[in-house]
């Protein structure tokens, strides 16, 4: 098979997008958890965490549906580009030199594999 | 203890992440080949809820999906106990072997764009890993 769809690119940029969100709520969770069972099942920033991630995936499916895995599937490292974004603004951690490095690599790489998949 | 024990063991613990980690990409891309023959076999135009609905109830998917969160619960045992900055490029084997897995079980092209294309988001991931904290 060749070529991926536009449509599939977006839904997979899209699941991404939510993904990244997945990995904050997780992350401010995990923050906030105590050694109990009913600390994790209450916690509701884990909760959103894992149903940004379940959602996320619903839309990963519905993009690699068709189009190319060997395209696909590495453009969902644009969740890290997002990640490093929320990090930043909402737990403010700082943006370091290595950090912008890897986020212009992913990037560049990300849009070379669009130009192969024509 | 001694210094010296403590180091041996430190250097076990290390190889054991290192293997968890080559573990968890193969787990991880195998997961992907099968998430892909799953969502393939969805009817023309799935909606949202189908989709959904598709992943507990197709085997491909179900299985890819369960998978996946196998390798992702693999991958924080090996982080609990290996440096990240190490680990983190290992991680990235996950898109090596993903490409191998789709010219092989799905026949897609591969060509210098997409080569390059993986290559440098493997080399963005590995750069991610040693961003240090402060």
């Amino acid at each position: 098979m060749n070529g991926t769809p536009f449509s599939s690119v977006a839904w997979v940029l899209g699941a991404s997008f939510f993904g990244s969100f997945g990995a904050l709520f997780l992350k401010i969770g995990a923050g906030k958890l105590q050694r109990s069972l009913a600390s994790v099942v209450t916690n509701w920033r884990l909760l959103l965490g894992v149903a940004f991630y379940l959602f996320s995936s619903v839309l990963f499916v519905l993009g690699v549906r068709k189009g190319e895995l060997s395209v696909l599937y590495p453009m969902v490292s644009l969740g890290s580009v997002w990640t490093l974004f929320w990090s930043r603004l909402v737990l403010g951690e700082p943006l370091t030199r290595a950090k912008f490095v890897a986020l212009g690599m992913i990037l560049c790489g990300i849009a070379l594999l669009g130009l192969g998949t024509r | 203890m001694s210094t010296s024990s403590v180091s041996i063991n430190d250097h076990a613990q290390q190889r054991r992440s290192f293997i968890l980690v080559v573990c968890c990409t193969l787990i991880g891309a195998a997961a992907q080949v099968l998430i892909k023959k799953g969502a393939g076999a969805l009817g023309p135009d799935p909606t949202m809820v189908q989709a959904a609905l598709a992943m507990l109830l197709t085997p491909a998917l179900f299985a890819g999906y369960s998978m996946y969160g196998v390798s992702t619960v693999l991958l924080v045992l090996a982080l609990r106990h290996g440096q990240l900055s190490l680990l983190y490029p290992v991680f990235a084997m996950t898109y090596v072997w993903v490409t191998i897995l789709s010219v092989l079980v799905f026949h897609e092209s591969m060509n210098g764009f997409k080569l390059a294309g993986i290559a440098t988001i493997v080399g963005g991931i590995a750069v991610l890993g040693r961003g240090k904290p402060a």
